[in-house]
Formats: structure tokens, sequence, C-alpha cells
């Protein structure tokens, strides 16, 4: 337990002008006991760190089920696989080979999206920082926070004992993230796919409890003052998630269960045989996964913007536009969906439809990468770690923003659909997109949440190394999808080898890159300087750098007021 | 300055309020998930799309036949079955020429070569799909489901014509040919023996 003394240490934190609203001076730091404080949390700042910690060790494990995958792919030919399927409890043989390979793409997607994308952004920083950043003392409904993160503990559980129990031609689920019909029905006999599916109903419930959650904090717990106009682009990015996950995952939530009645019930939902059709799974689904992939950006949007104008040490250009440009992806993201099936045999004019609407969105993303590029420009940047990895974002996005236009063609993706050209194209936006942001939080927040300075020259070896080791794993990926590698294989023709080869040695320095991020969280907890309530100067003008660091344990009992004469420029009070 | 937290209540109370009208929207999406099942099937039945063909009554085949349209178009039938169902599936003759609004008869050939009697239901649709709104059938053996003796054979008609609607449609305008397809698959077992899922 940390000592309640260094949390609350109103002469060191305070730099600046801006003052120690809402700190209390009685009992604001009482804390419960171990057991109470970590498992029956309602602290929202407490739960986000679990979120934290769960996605980080989420990520661990789905990043070193990639590991596997890429050591297979190094070479043609099946190397692994069998032992693989001997370890996990099946015959060695080729069958049980191949499907092991389908678990491994199955629990890898399923894990990086759930259960490490999710819990990180909008669980984590989302819980940490919403309420701080619109001067709450705590999100709207503290126990349900609570339920929600332990839904998602369950959840993930469950995705994992569908490893150990058999799914067809082997353990586990092997039916790919999307979960599609008929390999899923009938293709996937034994309990694994239900239990794979029992991880998504519990992490959906968990995450539309949150986004509840979210929803009723963003709009009835700001300070006074704190207009919806006023508000940090932070927070906008999370209340337009909100809204999607609220949308979408109870339609994801449908669809699954209709898988599982499909499975286990006698119904038809998916069966032609008994009127049913595959092809309304994949639409239902889409419904859902194509405004999932805006949720698992949109968190990562906001952080970027808070983290440029920080460094830039001028207001983001164009808030209302970057504001507005985020729900419009969201409200555009919902009418795209069909851009994921063009070889399920759509017509030429729905093609047309979705083609065109898919590009649209081209357009609100459009106007966040260049107000980005519009608030740097002429500011007085500092190139701390959080603005590298922020600015590692804005350009890997864009590149796989670049790649989402090529495959939004429904005539191009007749070629390239399936084939590690889309592979590619969905890291760059996610592994390189969304994880960069990640990081630029987690580098950007790390001093406030811990109250420790870590190692800018380690944060930077970390940025150098993970930069060049994704972008050494995914950018020959184009060249190997455009020349006919199809997905979701593990094993590939003579004349793919030498761009596998070197996406495997990329995947090897990726891997390097995570030791100095764990160096320098050892560093800074045991010999990083303090944090000042402000480490990053007078660009950050949100809430939380009004408060110490750590912050107390509950903050804002005065609520901070913002003063009407006040714009989206600085979302803090003026001094007293 | 100094503010002071409003009364607990009324805060509660309001996010209350606002939480469950959250809840209610993701409840009303759960229930649109389930709702598009249906509309799916209605969508499909009324726009031909994916090639969903049209059922028509006699007196909307008497009607289209008064239309004294002239055209012809040639029609490609094509059969097959689904995996596991033992059964040689085919039409009588490949493709036959038709015109526009006249009723046509086609036949299919089915024989059960395994050794069980086996009950099957046809999934159909046309191709190019934009066509599946003009292809009517008055009837179908794909309206009922069929059982098959071992060794038993029999012949499937379908009555059906083309709406002479064709003609105005310019995305129709090219296509000189459209392909109806059937495939047939094992009807879905009552539900007590489809749980037993012991493979």
């Amino acid at each position: 337990m940390a000592t309640t003394a260094d949390n609350f240490a109103p002469s060191a934190g305070h730099g600046g002008d801006h003052g120690a609203h809402g700190v209390d001076d009685h009992g604001a730091d009482h804390k419960p006991g171990f057991f109470a404080r970590w498992f029956m949390s309602t602290n929202h700042k407490d739960i986000g760190t679990l979120y934290l910690i769960f996605a980080i060790i989420a990520g661990l494990i789905g990043g070193a089920i990639s590991g596997i995958m890429r050591v297979e792919l190094a070479e043609p030919g099946i190397q692994y696989l069998q032992w693989w399927a001997e370890f996990m409890g099946g015959p060695g043989d080729l069958n049980t080979a191949l499907h092991m390979w389908n678990v491994f793409i199955t629990a890898h997607g399923l894990i990086m999206v759930f259960f490490m994308v999710m819990p990180a952004m909008i669980g984590g920083f989302g819980n940490w920082f919403v309420p701080i950043m619109i001067g709450a003392p705590d999100m709207a409904f503290p126990r349900m926070n609570n339920v929600s993160f332990w839904l998602t503990v369950a959840g993930f559980f469950s995705l994992l004992f569908s490893l150990f129990v058999p799914g067809g031609s082997g353990p586990g689920a092997g039916v790919g993230w999307t979960v599609y019909a008929p390999l899923s029905t009938t293709g996937s006999p034994g309990p694994a796919v239900d239990f794979a599916i029992f991880a998504l109903h519990l992490a959906g419930a968990g995450s539309i409890l949150g986004a509840t959650n979210f929803i009723t904090t963003i709009f009835n717990m700001r300070a006074p003052g704190m207009t919806l106009h006023k508000m940090p682009l932070f927070v906008w990015s999370i209340l337009v998630t909100a809204f999607l996950l609220l949308l979408a995952l109870p339609v994801l939530a449908a669809a699954i269960t209709m898988l599982l009645t499909d499975r286990n019930f006698g119904t038809t939902f998916f069966d032609p045989a008994g009127g049913g059709d595959p092809v309304l799974y994949q639409h239902l689904f889409w419904f859902f996964g194509h405004p999932e992939v805006y949720i698992m950006i949109l968190p990562g949007f906001g952080m970027v913007s808070q983290i440029v104008a920080t460094f830039s040490r001028k207001p983001v250009f164009g808030y209302l536009g970057m504001a507005y440009a985020m729900v419009a992806i969201g409200v555009v993201g919902f009418i795209v969906w069909a851009h994921h099936m063009y070889t399920v045999g759509l017509d030429v004019n729905t093609k047309m439809y979705f083609t065109a609407a898919t590009m649209v969105i081209a357009v609100p993303t459009g106007v966040k990468i260049f107000s980005w590029v519009a608030t740097m420009w002429g500011g007085s940047l500092e190139f701390k770690s959080p603005m590298v990895w922020a600015l590692g974002f804005i350009f890997l996005f864009t590149v796989g923003g670049v790649t989402g236009v090529v495959l939004a063609n429904g005539g191009i993706d007749d070629n390239l659909h399936d084939t590690y050209y889309v592979v590619a194209h969905f890291h760059y936006v996610l592994s390189m997109g969304a994880v960069f942001s990640m990081f630029a939080g987690f580098y950007y927040w790390f001093p406030k949440m811990s109250g420790r300075m870590f190692s800018e020259a380690l944060s930077l070896i970390h940025f150098w190394l993970f930069f060049i080791g994704v972008n050494v794993i995914f950018f020959p990926q184009h060249f190997l999808g455009m020349q006919g590698m199809p997905r979701r294989y593990p094993d590939y023709a003579e004349a793919f080898t030498f761009w596998h080869e070197v996406s495997t040695f990329g995947y090897y320095i990726t891997a390097a890159s995570l030791i100095p991020w764990f160096v320098n969280i050892v560093y800074a907890f045991t010999a990083g300087k303090q944090a000042g309530a402000n480490p990053w100067g007078e660009g950050a003008t949100t809430l939380e750098w009004t408060l110490p660091s750590p912050p107390p344990y509950h903050q804002f009992e005065t609520l901070p007021v913002i003063e009407d004469h006040h714009d989206y420029h600085d979302h803090r009070p003026e001094t007293a | 300055m100094a503010y002071t937290v409003p009364q607990t209540s009324d805060v509660s109370g309001k996010n209350a309020r606002v939480g469950m009208l959250a809840l209610l929207g993701a409840l009303a999406m759960l229930g649109l998930g389930y709702a598009a099942v249906p509309l799916y099937d209605l969508f499909c039945r009324v726009t031909g799309f994916g090639g969903t063909t049209q059922i028509a009554s006699e007196a909307q085949a008497s009607r289209a036949a008064a239309s004294g349209a002239l055209r012809e178009i040639s029609i490609r039938f094509d059969g097959s079955t689904a995996r596991g169902v033992p059964w040689t599936f085919g039409p009588t003759q490949p493709t036959d020429t038709v015109r526009i609004g006249q009723r046509d008869l086609a036949t299919y050939i089915a024989r059960n070569i395994g050794s069980e009697p086996i009950t099957g239901t046809a999934t159909f649709n046309v191709e190019p799909a934009q066509a599946g709104r003009y292809f009517n059938k008055i009837q179908c053996f794909c309206f009922t489901e069929q059982t098959l003796q071992p060794g038993e054979q029999v012949n499937m008609p379908v009555l059906y014509y083309i709406d002479p609607a064709i003609l105005e449609d310019e995305f129709m305008a090219d296509v000189e040919q459209i392909t109806l397809s059937y495939t047939f698959h094992r009807a879905k077992e009552p539900v007590s023996s489809a749980l037993d899922r012991s493979n």
C-alpha cells in the first residue's frame, strides 16, 4: 500500500497557478484495506488502474499468441503447430494442427479487441480521466463501474477456458473473431465455441454497463460551467464511443445469442436448411463490427488531441470541428458495415452505395488529421515522449487510413478481400494507430497516475524499437497481400517466403521493445522523481493537472467552477 | 466560486433517469437485432434482394400473359445438393427460352440414392441478383418439403413467368440470360434430435 502521506502533499504538488481545487483537507485520502480497495472497488481511479493492469496482462497474452503465429509463418510448411496441438491436449495430427492455427487467430483477435484495446482505452484511461476532466468526484454509478470491470475479467476467463475444451477438430474455438456461421454452428461441435460466445456476452454486458455509466457521468456530472462545448476532446471521444458501444454491442449480443441457439437448441437463424441465412449473421456481426473499429480508435483520437495541444502549447485547432468530426465518424460508422462483405454476392448497386458511404468517412477523419497538423503549426513544440508517440500515431494511422480508402472500393476489394493487404491495413490502424495512442496516453498520464516520473530516454528507446518493429512486421504484409497471400493460413507458397521472414523479424524487434517499457515502469516506481501537479507545463490545460500527482483518493469535494467567459481553450477554472 | 455539491438525492435521481434511458436504448438495439431476422426476410422478399424470387397468383400470371410482350429471354437451370444429402438432383434440360410474360414449366429430377428415406427442402435464388424481383413462381416444389424413399425418383415441376416490368428496368437491359438455381438441404430435424450432438 502506498502511504497516504505522499499522495496528499499540497506543498509539493501544486505547480503553476491552478490551485488545489476540491482537495478537501480532511478524509479525502482515506483508503479502504487492500481487499476492499482492489476487489470491491468503487473508486474510478482504482478501477481505471485495474483496467490498465488487466489490459497489459491480456495484451501480453494476445501478443505472445501473435508471436506463435509469426514464428510459424517465418518459413513455408507447418513447423510448430503439431507441437502446439499436442501441448494443448489434442492429437498431433495435421488436422488438429490446422485447427490450432484457427484457435490462435481467434484468441489473438478476441483478446486484443475485447480484452486489451477496449479495457485500456475506455475502462483504463476513460475511467481515470473522464471524471477528473469534467470536474466530477467520481463516475455516476461507482458500484456498476466495479461490475463492468469484473464482468470483463470473467469474460476473459471464459475465453481462456475455451482453449482447453473440445472445439471440433481439436481443443479451442477456431472460428475467427468474426465467429461466422456455419463454421461456428455446424462446423464446430464441442463446447469451446459456446465458451467463446459466452466470453463475448460477458465482456459485452460489461461494456454496455460501462457505456451507460460514461453517458450518465458526462451528461449529469459536469462541474458548474463545464458545458458540452467546453469539455476536453478526450471526454468528447469517450462520449461518442459510449454511444457507439450502447448501440452496437446489443446487436452483437443478439447475433451471438442466435448462434448459441442455432448450436444448441435447434433454431435455424443462420441455417438455410431451416429457412435461415448465414449472410444475415455477417450483416448483424458487421453492423456491430464496423462501429467497433471506431470504438477502438476514437478514444485514441481524444488522447492524441490532448497530447498534441499540450506539447504544442496551443489550444487544439478547430475544437468544434474536432468534436463533431468524431460525432460524424460515429454516425457514418453505422451505415457502412457491408464493406466487410463485398464478396458475399452483393449486387453492384449495393456495393456502389457502401463504397461511397465508406469513402465519406475519410472526410471527418481528414478533418482530424489536418487539425492535429494545424495545432502543431506555429506551436511551441516540445518533443517529449508522449508527443513522439502521438506523432507516430498520426503518421501511422494516416498510412492505415490510406489503405482503408483503397479497400473501400468494392471492385478492388474483390481482389484484396481476405488477403494480407487487409491484415496490414487493420494492423496499421489498430496495432499501430490504437496502440501508439495508448502508449502516448500511458506516458502522458503515467506521472499523474503514479506520482512518479519515468525515464525519458527509455521511453524514446521504447518508441523507436516499437516504431521500427511494427513497421517491419506490417509494411511487407501489403506486398504479400497484393501478391495473393490469403489471411488465416499457416502455410504458403515458396514465393511468399522472403516477406514473411522479414515480417517475423519485425516481430522480434517489437517484442524486444517491451523490455525498455517494463524497465521504465520499474525505474519510475523505484528511482523515478516525484511528479509535480503539472509536469508538462502551460500547454496542459485540463483539470487533471490542477490536482496533485497522484490525485487524492477523492477529488473535487468542492466542485471547480468554470467561468462563463471561458471558452474551450482552457478547461480549468481561473485561479482564486 | 464556492459551489457545494447539490443534494445527493437530486443527482442520483437524475443519474438513474439518464442511466435507465441509456439501458433502454441498449435494450431497444437488442430487440432490433432480433427484429432484423424477419425484417431481412421481408426485405429480400419485397425487393428481390440477392436474387430472391417472387411468388405470384394465377390471376397475376394471367395479367402478365395479357401484356403481349414479345421479347424472349433465356433461362438456365441449375440444381445441386448440400453436403450429406445422398440425392442426385438436376434439371431435365439445361436451358430454355421463354417469352416474357408467358408462363413456362420447367422440370427437375431428384433421385434418392441413399439407403434411407430423406426429407429435403430446397433453397433458391436467381442470378443476376437484380432479376429476383421479376422472376415469379406460380407453383414450385420448393414451396414445400419433399420426402424421397430409398431409390425413389420423382419429377419436380416449377411453373414460372418473367414479369413484363423487366422491360422497363434499365439495370436489366443487358441481361440476356437468367439462371435459376436450387440447392436441396436435409430438412431440419426436430429439436429433440438436434440437441443430441454427441459427435
